[in-house]
């Protein structure tokens, strides 16, 4: 089609003078036909309108499937305060937030540090031998749709035929013979927390590991010759250099962590022992397509999305505050 | 993969004699707590690549096993190696059958989704018109709220279009959701290129389309590829809009096929098929991956993340 249309004799003559003027040809408009407004009207349609109304909705008592909805202003949300299993879900929420993020970006960056710098001090700095290597196993994860990840790890800690217990027992921890490490409310957080770190660690290294690069290797050297041991180098070194990457993915860790849906759908989808991995997502889920409270569970949706940009600003907030960009430079 | 020196910060200064050449050139000291440390690295990241491994490997080997031999041990290997599991996976479980709409649904929306992201990425970057900053507010906009906002009201989106529960219900929403990444990815790319060739080309008498698919399109080859793989895997792995949106079982998707076996929660599950399934599942990402992880590194490490 584009050869066709390109060759009609209203274009031919005078390119560069009917630029200027912005005549419209048929070329030119069904090209920013196609091009502008099919797309954007798709996207307004499927993406933006849909946020826009769960803003309406979510005041709503609407129950979906019959064309009543009454306006009920913010008792949604008041109700949601005294919702215990919400509440219960909103803590466990804010938990993987935090814990999440935190533990994945230590390791990670402690990974990216071993495969670039953490080499041996003599001759230039470089990463330990067979970086590439387990660079490119632990990005793999990445790659894997994240309910398959849950699948598979809620098989390894099967309390009977999974393998942890086989390992574990192996190595004479008989007590541990069919204990049920999703099944149990002590292990059951802490072990879904594990599985979403594992899935993310290896991609946040490749993260860390470009930004690494990106130091100039006298830095590294310097901090050698005056005697700065790995530890020191990565705390007052890299850590501070990178600290714009670090904020980055603070944030899109934090998102994922408090969405968290797939994840304890594949492996605990009723909530855990004792509610005990439910996350608002999976509330939200509940209560929308099986309980049919579309108004109460796109309430629920807002929330999550204010949490989310809280969480957001909160980030930001703390990186202002303890010192930012110029800081950084004073570093080095 | 192949050479250390690639994957290391700075390459170029000194380290071309390799370890073993430059070791005995330091006080023994140092060489102790140098080789200690680097010991050290070696088991941890050992350990973690044994961590990413063994999980994806004990289900490989177990997916070959009967189910007696599964709920008998988790280390034995298969008595009788048989690829049942496969067969019953891809038939009973309707494997099969939710392997072939993932890939329409997924090659139909990354297309679509290539095509439209591109045309309006490069308008974005190559016109000045009004209307620019609020098209890319917009992007930001469906890139920043999380998708559990929207799921609601695009489930009644997509009821009153009449495509809930269709297949080409689920490509318009997978087009429509991974539209904003690649128009913010392919906009950087295309604003790279330099513009005199395109107006080369307009002062030679070639029109707007052919400007962009002879020209603009070849140049923007190796970002359409990064985003490409990019979108692949993220549609592949896609779980919440087709769960939400598509829940009759003839269209199911691979991914909410994998969910059901958990959702039957332990009872009659044939475990045989699940890890046959997981296998089937993983093994066009791995495919994927093993082509591409460079690239795919490559994009991580340029900023896809700004």
């Amino acid at each position: 089609m584009p050869p066709a249309t390109a060759r009609r004799p209203g274009n031919g003559s005078g390119p560069a003078r009917r630029r200027r003027r912005r005549q419209i040809s048929f070329d030119k408009a069904s090209f920013f036909a196609v091009a502008l407004f099919l797309p954007l009207a798709v996207y307004v349609v499927f993406v933006i309108s849909p946020f826009a109304q769960a803003v309406y909705f979510s005041m709503t008592d609407w129950s979906g499937f019959t064309a009543d909805m009454a306006f009920v202003g913010l008792d949604n949300f008041a109700r949601l305060l005294g919702d215990d299993k919400f509440l219960r879900a909103a803590m466990n929420s804010a938990l993987l937030a935090v814990v999440v993020p935190t533990v994945t970006i230590v390791i990670a960056i402690a990974v990216a540090t071993m495969v670039t710098v953490g080499g041996a001090t003599t001759g230039g700095v470089r990463g330990v031998r067979g970086a590439g290597f387990y660079r490119v196993v632990s990005f793999f994860p990445y790659c894997v749709p994240a309910i398959v990840i849950g699948l598979v790890w809620a098989q390894v800690y099967d309390p009977s035929r999974g393998l942890l217990n086989g390992v574990l027992t192996g190595i004479g921890l008989d007590g541990m013979a069919d204990f049920p490490w999703l099944g149990d409310t002590r292990t059951a957080m802490g072990a879904s927390m594990f599985v979403i770190v594992w899935s993310f660690v290896g991609f946040y290294t490749v993260l860390f590991v470009a930004a690494i690069k990106g130091v100039p290797g006298e830095i590294y050297e310097a901090a050698r010759l005056d005697g700065a041991g790995r530890f020191r180098t990565a705390v007052s070194i890299t850590v501070p250099l990178i600290r714009d990457n670090v904020r980055t993915a603070w944030i899109y860790l934090g998102i994922a962590a408090i969405d968290s849906f797939v994840y304890m759908q594949a492996m605990n989808p009723g909530g855990g022992p004792g509610y005990s991995t439910f996350v608002i997502s999976q509330d939200l889920y509940q209560t929308a397509f099986s309980k049919g409270q579309f108004g109460y569970a796109t309430a629920m949706g807002v929330v999550l999305a204010l949490v989310t940009l809280v969480f957001a600003g909160a980030v930001f907030l703390v990186d202002r505050i303890t010192g930012g960009r110029d800081d950084v430079r004073g570093h080095a | 993969m192949s050479a250390v020196a690639e994957q290391t910060g700075n390459p170029a200064r000194g380290d071309l004699g390799g370890p073993s050449a430059a070791t005995p050139r330091r006080t023994p000291s140092g060489t102790v707590g140098d080789r200690t440390a680097v010991a050290t690295s070696h088991v941890l990241l050992a350990f973690g690549a044994v961590l990413v491994v063994v999980p994806f490997v004990w289900v490989f080997l177990s997916s070959f096993k009967t189910t007696q031999e599964i709920l008998a041990s988790p280390f034995s290997l298969p008595a009788d190696p048989s690829l049942d599991n496969y067969v019953n996976a891809w038939t009973d479980a309707g494997i099969g059958r939710y392997f072939l709409n993932t890939i329409v649904v997924v090659g139909c929306a990354l297309f679509f989704v290539m095509l439209l992201g591109a045309l309006t990425a490069y308008v974005l970057a190559r016109f000045r018109f009004p209307g620019n900053t609020v098209i890319y507010n917009l992007m930001l906009a469906g890139l920043t709220f999380p998708v559990f906002l929207a799921i609601v009201p695009l489930f009644f989106v997509l009821r009153n279009a009449g495509l809930l529960n269709t297949l080409p219900g689920l490509i318009v929403t997978y087009v429509a959701f991974a539209f904003p990444f690649t128009v913010f990815f392919l906009y950087s790319f295309f604003r790279s290129l330099p513009h005199e060739v395109a107006e080369a080309a307009q002062v030679d008498g070639a029109g707007e389309w052919r400007t962009f698919f002879q020209i603009m399109l070849p140049m923007a080859r190796p970002g359409m590829a990064s985003v490409a793989i990019f979108n692949f895997l993220g549609l592949w792995n896609q779980f919440l809009l087709p769960v939400a949106l598509n829940t009759e079982t003839d269209n199911y998707v691979l991914t909410q096929g994998m969910a059901q076996f958990a959702s039957q929660a332990g009872y009659a599950v044939d475990f045989g098929a699940l890890y046959a399934g997981v296998v089937m599942t993983v093994i066009p990402v791995l495919v994927v991956y093993v082509f591409f992880q460079r690239r795919l590194q490559g994009s991580v490490a340029q900023g896809t993340f700004r």
